[in-house]
């Protein structure tokens, strides 16, 4: 068992029903799920109660969570762009989150399925279009149009454009998906030659402690990657939003 | 052999798509969706309802109580100017009131000092006077003395010598006559 879990990277990605609600299963990802949302409820209410002046440990990180996406969304995004803001806040919670809880071991990533993190950047394009459409009506569609550029290159930079527009939830969730994927698995791998390494019995189990370093190091990465993927994702939400705020180049 | 039995199963249990890669089987995107849309819609409820309001609430309350620290400090500086000049104010005042006290005092007392020299000096000028008046008065009377001294003795002269009882009237008479010449 534990060599074939040492061996198979892939398997941790596995999604299997724990129980069922009716006709719901609740699968190992709905657990981490749940537990992200619980882990964020619990810095953002259960840590907040309390309203202190001078904040304690756990008001702090909320609160330091809080100015951090608000400078965030107000840098790329304008004094406009807060009103989003509660949907960027919860989006890079959730990502965040569910990115450091998969560094836990045993634990399952949320954000390594290619379908949430597609249901997220869907979230945030659907927003852009909607509120781009609502907020400038057909000015909207001068995002596509760059402005003093010669008639004959304009159907071209405009076809170039869209193409760009329409890679964004492609580029949003599959750099996402991707650097957990690949995160993972690399740890996986290097965790796994450690087991068989120990496992093998030969002299070879000397080598044992130079992948086992990899893996500090890697965790550690990947830990640096957790928060930066969780930012990337919320800044470019931001600059998105920006665009249906203030259309035209 | 029970482990590998279990393991068994679990890849028979998922043996519908064990050949695909987990993140790409589409037999789990339904639920993963539904899960993610209830998990994310209960987040983002409880983040833009109660999480962030009472977060913005907290720093807008100590960004308040900063700059009511702030504010209350420059008033009390401003009343703790407004002290220190009216106490130097007071200060100022009390040392031209004192100087406008001793200026008075002084100019009170020379005014005595040269009332009080004049009047005596007027007294002394009086009693001169009074003095220089007896005695011319005592000098007048001496002088009328000595006339009438004169005169009797001018008589008893008279008399030694020549035996005539001269008139008192005469005698004057004649001592005048001598002392005016």
């Amino acid at each position: 068992m534990a060599a074939e879990g040492g061996i198979d990277p892939i398997h941790q990605f596995v999604i299997a029903p724990v129980f069922q609600i009716g006709p719901l299963p609740v699968t190992n990802s709905a657990i981490f799920m749940i537990a992200v949302l619980a882990v964020a409820s619990f810095i953002m209410i259960v840590g907040t109660s309390a309203r202190a002046l001078v904040p304690g440990r756990l008001q702090s990180l909320g609160e330091v969570a809080y100015e951090f996406v608000a400078s965030t969304v107000r840098g790329s995004a304008g004094q406009d762009g807060m009103r989003f803001f509660p949907m960027v806040f919860s989006l890079f919670m959730f990502v965040l989150l569910s990115n450091l809880i998969g560094l836990i071991p045993y634990t399952f990533t949320v954000t390594s399925h290619i379908i949430v993190t597609f249901a997220l950047a869907a979230i945030v394009i659907l927003t852009v279009i909607l509120y781009g459409f609502y907020r400038n009506g057909l000015h909207f569609l001068h995002l596509f149009v760059p402005s003093g550029v010669s008639p004959f290159l304009l159907p071209l930079l405009v076809l170039i454009e869209v193409i760009s527009f329409i890679s964004r939830p492609i580029s949003l969730s599959v750099r996402l998906f991707a650097n957990m994927l690949a995160g993972h698995i690399t740890l996986k791998v290097f965790g796994g030659f450690v087991t068989m390494l120990l496992a093998s019995g030969t002299w070879a189990i000397i080598l044992a402690p130079l992948p086992f370093a990899m893996t500090v190091a890697l965790t550690a990465l990947e830990l640096l990657v957790a928060f930066l993927q969780a930012y990337v994702f919320a800044i470019l939400t931001c600059v998105y939003l920006n665009d249906a705020i203030h259309p035209g180049h | 052999m029970a482990t590998t039995q279990e393991t068994t199963t679990e890849v028979g249990h998922d043996g519908g798509h064990s050949g695909v890669f987990p993140p790409f089987d589409p037999s789990t995107f339904g639920p993963q969706l539904i899960w993610l849309a209830i998990i994310f819609g209960l987040l983002y409820l409880l983040m833009a309802r109660i999480g962030l309001p009472r977060v913005a609430g907290i720093l807008e309350a100590r960004k308040a109580a900063h700059e009511g620290d702030l504010n209350e400090a420059a008033r009390l500086r401003a009343e703790t100017e407004t002290a220190i000049a009216s106490f130097e104010k007071a200060l100022a005042d009390a040392h031209a009131h004192a100087e406008e006290i001793g200026k008075q005092t002084r100019d009170r007392l020379n005014a005595e000092i040269i009332a009080k020299r004049t009047a005596f000096d007027a007294e002394l000028t009086a009693n001169l006077d009074a003095e220089e008046h007896t005695i011319a008065e005592n000098k007048a009377k001496a002088m009328a003395n000595v006339a009438e001294i004169a005169s009797e003795a001018t008589m008893s002269i008279v008399k030694q010598l020549t035996g005539y009882t001269a008139g008192a009237g005469e005698a004057t008479a004649v001592v005048g006559r001598i002392m005016k010449s």
